[in-house]
This record gives C-alpha cells, sequence and structure tokens, in this order.
C-alpha cells in the first residue's frame, strides 16, 4: 500500500508545496515534503476499502455475466466447437463463412431498412410531441398515457395482436382497406411486405418513448426565442424549422443513436410475428435473427460469435459516426 | 407555440385542429388494443367472420380457457418472481455501486467506471452464448434460477443512480461525517432515502424490462412450467395459431400488469424516462 499511497501525496506536495510555502507555512522551514494529511490516513484506506466492497458484489456480477463473456465471445468466433465440447482455433473462417452466406445480403438489407423506418419516425415523434406540448391539463395527461401505453405492453403480446390485426383473410387491417377497394396483401406471411408491416409496429411500438423525449426536450427551449422570431415576423412553421428544430437537436440526436441501435438488433418482432415456420421467414430475416438461429438452432456458436463480433463492430462504427457528424448538426445550448 | 396568454378564447379556438390531430392519432395507437379486448371476448367463428364482428359477445370462458389450456398461471408466477428477484438485486447492488462511483474516491474508480460502460456499449448478442453456457454449467438450465441470474446485474442501473447520487447536495452527507456516521451508515441511512425517487425511476423500469424480455428465457428454458410469460406466448402462439380469441386474451392477460403499473406510476415512468434522455 504505501507505494501507491505516496504517488497522490508526493504530487498533491508539489501543487500545492509553492502556494503553501509563501503563505501557510513558518518561514524558512527546511523544504521537505509536507506531511501527509489526514485524507491519506487510516480514514482514507478506509474509504478505499469501502469504495472496492460496495462495488464488489456489482462487479462480480458484471464479469461472469457481461465482461468475461464478451471476450470469450471475441474468442469463440476464431474457433470451431466440437460435438462433444472442445473449440478448435480456425483463425477467420467463421468470418469467411459469414460474409459468404447466402443469406446474408437479404438479412443485412432487411436489418438496414428496419433500420430506416424506425428513424423515420422520429419526425413523427417531433410533430406529435410538438402537438402534446400545447396542450396542457387532463387531456395533456391522457393523451400521454394513450400514446404511451404500446412502450409498456409486453413486446410478445404486441406481435401478436399485430399479427392478427394483419392477418391476410380476417385481419381488421385488409377489411379497412377492402373498404377503400384495396385488396390488401398477407401481410406477415408475404416476403415483400413483412418488412414493413414489422417497421410499422416497430414505430408504434416506439412513438410514445420517443415523444416523452422530445417533449422534454421542446420545455427546455426558451421562450424568448419564438417571442423574439415572432417579432422579426417569422409564422409558426418558420418558427418550427429555425427555433425548434435546431434547439431540439440534441434530442433528435439522443433518439437517432437509440433507434440506430434498436434498429440494427431487431429480432423480438420478427421471431413472434412470424414464427419459425412462416414462408415469408426466409425472405425477413434480419442480422439479429441469424445470430439466434446459429447459436440456439443449428448450433453453430462460432459463426453466431463471428456474427456478433460482426455486429458490435457495426454498431460502435456507427455510433461513433453520428457522434462525428453531430457537430454539423447539433446544438448545445 | 410562443403565443400563450393571449386570451383563452383565442388559444382555445386555435387549439382544436391541435386536438384533432392529437385524438386521431391516438385512436390509431389504441386501436390495436381494443381490438385485442373484443376479440379476446368472441368465439373463434366470430372472430373469423367476413366482414368482422365490431362487437364482442362477452365470452369470458376464453379467459380461463388459457389457464385450463396452458401452464399460464405458473407462467404469470415465474414472470411475478423473475421481476421482483431482478428489481430487488438491481436496486441494491446497482445502488450500492452507484453511491460508490458517485461519493467515494479509491484508486481505479474511472477506470472501472468505463468498463462498467463498455457493457452498455456491447449489443446483448455478445454475451448471450456465453452467458448460456455459464448456466448450463452451473446446472440451471430449464430453471428459473436460471433466468433470472444474468438480469441480477445491471450496467444501465448502476450507471443511471449514479448520475442521479451526483445531482444530491453534498451537506446533507458532510453534516452526517462530522457526526461520526460511518461510510455505510451514511449510505445505508442518509443518502439512500434521498435517493429514493431515483431508485423508483430505475425499479420501474427494470421491472418493465423484466417483465417483457423475451430472449434470454427463450433460450435459457423450454420447460412449459418454468418460463416466463413471454416465452409462454411465443408457445401459446405456435399451439394455438388459429384461435384468436385465446391468444387475444392470452396476451391481454399478459400486458394487463404492467399497463396497471403505468396507470398507477406514470408520472414517474415518464419523469424517469425524460431524465434519461437529458443527461
Amino acid at each position: 500500500m504505501p507505494a501507491i499511497e505516496s504517488r497522490p501525496v508526493a504530487a498533491e506536495a508539489a501543487a500545492t508545496g509553492s502556494a503553501s510555502g509563501r503563505t501557510g507555512g513558518p518561514a524558512g522551514a527546511p523544504r521537505r515534503p509536507l506531511a501527509p494529511r489526514p485524507r491519506f490516513s487510516r480514514a482514507h484506506l478506509r474509504e478505499w476499502a469501502w469504495g472496492y466492497a460496495m462495488i464488489a458484489p456489482l462487479f462480480v456480477g458484471l464479469v461472469l455475466f457481461y465482461l468475461w463473456p464478451i471476450v470469450q465471445s471475441a474468442y469463440f468466433s476464431f474457433t470451431e466447437w466440437g460435438a462433444f465440447g472442445g473449440q478448435e482455433w480456425v483463425g477467420f473462417k467463421n468470418y469467411s463463412a459469414f460474409m459468404s452466406d447466402p443469406q446474408l445480403p437479404r438479412a443485412a438489407w432487411n436489418t438496414v431498412k428496419y433500420a430506416l423506418i424506425i428513424l423515420a419516425g422520429i419526425p413523427i415523434s417531433i410533430v406529435f410531441a410538438a402537438l402534446l406540448n400545447q396542450v396542457h391539463g387532463k387531456y395533456a395527461t391522457l393523451y400521454r398515457i394513450l400514446y404511451f401505453l404500446p412502450v409498456v405492453s409486453m413486446p410478445a403480446a404486441v406481435a401478436m395482436v399485430w399479427r392478427w390485426l394483419y392477418n391476410g383473410d380476417y385481419g381488421l387491417i385488409n377489411y379497412l382497406l377492402s373498404l377503400v377497394g384495396i385488396h390488401g396483401p398477407h401481410w406477415v406471411s408475404d416476403g415483400r411486405y413483412t418488412v414493413y408491416a414489422l417497421g410499422v409496429v416497430g414505430i408504434w411500438s416506439s412513438l410514445g418513448y420517443n415523444m416523452i423525449i422530445f417533449a422534454a426536450g421542446l420545455k427546455n427551449i426558451p421562450r424568448q426565442y419564438y417571442e423574439a422570431s415572432s417579432l422579426d415576423g417569422a409564422g409558426r412553421v418558420r418558427q418550427f424549422f429555425s427555433v425548434t428544430l435546431p434547439l431540439l437537436s440534441p434530442s433528435i440526436f439522443f433518439v437517432s443513436v437509440l433507434s440506430v441501435i434498436g434498429g440494427l438488433q431487431m429480432f423480438d418482432l420478427v421471431l413472434m410475428m412470424l414464427g419459425k415456420t412462416n414462408p415469408a421467414l426466409a425472405d425477413s430475416k434480419t442480422i439479429a435473427y441469424l445470430f439466434y438461429e446459429d447459436a440456439f438452432i443449428t448450433n453453430n456458436q462460432g459463426l453466431a460469435a463471428a456474427i456478433a463480433v460482426v455486429l458490435t463492430l457495426v454498431l460502435l462504427a456507427l455510433t461513433a459516426l453520428q457522434f462525428r457528424l453531430q457537430k454539423r448538426w447539433v446544438h448545445y445550448g | 407555440m410562443g403565443d400563450a396568454g393571449s386570451g383563452s378564447t383565442l388559444i382555445r379556438q386555435r387549439l382544436w385542429p391541435v386536438h384533432v390531430i392529437l385524438a386521431v392519432g391516438a385512436a390509431a395507437m389504441v386501436t390495436p388494443f381494443l381490438w385485442q379486448l373484443i376479440t379476446s371476448l368472441q368465439s373463434t367463428s366470430e372472430s373469423t367472420s367476413v366482414p368482422p364482428h365490431f362487437l364482442p359477445s362477452w365470452k369470458w370462458g376464453n379467459y380461463s380457457q388459457v389457464f385450463h389450456d396452458t401452464p399460464f398461471a405458473d407462467q404469470f408466477w415465474n414472470s411475478v418472481v423473475q421481476t421482483v428477484v431482478r428489481v430487488l438485486a438491481q436496486v441494491l447492488f446497482c445502488s450500492m455501486a452507484a453511491y460508490a462511483f458517485a461519493r467515494l474516491k479509491f484508486p481505479g474508480r474511472n477506470a472501472l467506471f468505463l468498463l462498467m460502460l463498455a457493457v452498455l456499449m456491447v449489443p446483448s448478442q455478445v454475451y448471450l452464448l456465453p452467458q448460456y453456457q455459464l448456466v448450463q454449467n452451473l446446472g440451471l438450465l430449464n430453471t428459473l434460477s436460471g433466468v433470472v441470474l444474468p438480469g441480477l446485474f445491471s450496467a444501465f442501473g448502476t450507471f443511471m443512480l449514479r448520475q442521479f447520487f451526483l445531482s444530491l447536495p453534498n451537506e446533507v452527507e458532510e453534516a452526517a461525517r462530522l457526526d461520526g456516521a460511518g461510510t455505510f451508515r451514511i449510505f445505508w441511512s442518509v443518502m439512500l432515502p434521498l435517493a429514493k425517487p431515483g431508485l423508483i425511476s430505475m425499479g420501474v423500469l427494470t421491472v418493465l424490462w423484466s417483465w417483457n424480455d423475451l430472449l434470454w428465457p427463450l433460450v435459457v428454458v423450454n420447460n412449459d412450467t418454468k418460463m416466463p410469460l413471454t416465452v409462454g406466448l411465443a408457445t401459446l402462439q405456435g399451439e394455438h395459431l388459429t384461435e384468436y380469441p385465446l391468444l387475444m386474451a392470452g396476451s391481454l392477460l399478459a400486458s394487463l400488469p404492467m399497463i396497471l403499473l403505468f396507470l398507477a406510476a406514470q408520472r414517474r415512468i415518464t419523469e424517469g424516462i425524460a431524465l434519461t434522455g437529458t443527461k
């Protein structure tokens, strides 16, 4: 311990030495490092001990179930698993198998489309948040509750309900379409429509969440900006684009980062709305679905680990890119 | 939006288009739930009639049939246990670690904090397989303990509570320290009570996440009576593919606890979420 302890003391002494030499210390005192102050004493050590003790339960769990598994997955992605356990190092074989998987282009494109559809939900939620902020009292509470209900509902249950709404023969949606003369398709069993059908559910599920974030962001915009711009003769639409949007950009940034992360991991809806035997499944798989199949159905764990690693790298790269680009369009304060 | 205060009638006149749009949107948001409720109270043949029946025929029997045909009660109980245990553990573990990260000084604190944030940066697919193996090695596949275990620890909850502890004033803590209270005493009887709003927000978000969690229980359990409702619904759907009233009754029952929780803690939940968006 003393070796670690002496370093901050020395640094402290070096930093404060000159000042205390002039003001605090008695004139002509020998220039030696100051005696350790009480906070590096036993009380200080006790604080360290408490610090470690209080994070220990969490970190035991995090290391066992999250941190070490990240390392393991990275390692697994370079191995192949024998039928009776035991792994063999195979280099980049899993990665090249993934890259040459005939399902990959379709799954990647579905994943991107799905993320884009979720992003397209952002303008809708901004408009509704702006409208919601104009309403007060019990109506505001009622609207907030109704728009937020899908967010708290179990996704597995939501998927079942939408699957029923989308039903090609008896579904409510196709019935409503038939009223205006449109013969609706089998939304969730025809591969041409599934991604869009699921995308609509994705927007519906996240609209309430996004609205809450945007409504909070809108409340933080100072009134004076609107007063100033209406003195300058700006109309409401003009105000929305020149005041609201720029000042809301931090919230927009936050929601788009989350949307991209969530959209690219799209899995629950594919599984629950299509089901494992759906003829449209082959056309509707996402990257996360490929991972699930390889990891837990076809037991191709090395390949699954490689997919997880690639997915992580893509997510990190996209998030980093978004953080870089934000300088161009996000205005803080 | 800047012209409030220029006379309430004027505002009301201007607000009616706003109400119309919001009401139409709200109707679109709620229709799936209403349709779920209506179908759940019809017979199978009514639900598949063309054109559709728009009124329920009050077949409450569908709800009891869900309990009769599937181990719904077991699964409901599993979801409750899974959620309660995870919330209690997370509140305890996360608040302790969050307090240490926010208020105590110890070597390596920042590095450990960054390490924890790394968990938040990677998608769940990365740790899923090794978690599965670990649970398998512990002999906990197909058990409720296996389902619950990884969710006892949360980097997100710790991060959220740390932000909350950072926003609390220092004075109370200092006063308690001068009175001779030890670190854990201060944490337990001074800081935790002060952090109650943060703990409740975090707890409610954990309840929501845990109740609705699908992927992990899906891979860990395949025994009907050991699985939570999320996986149970997937099974129900597989077995009663076209009995829509039954499926709607089951899915409504599964969602209901969270809807009730939301109605009860509406303000707390929306404020908690707004908080995560502004930090």
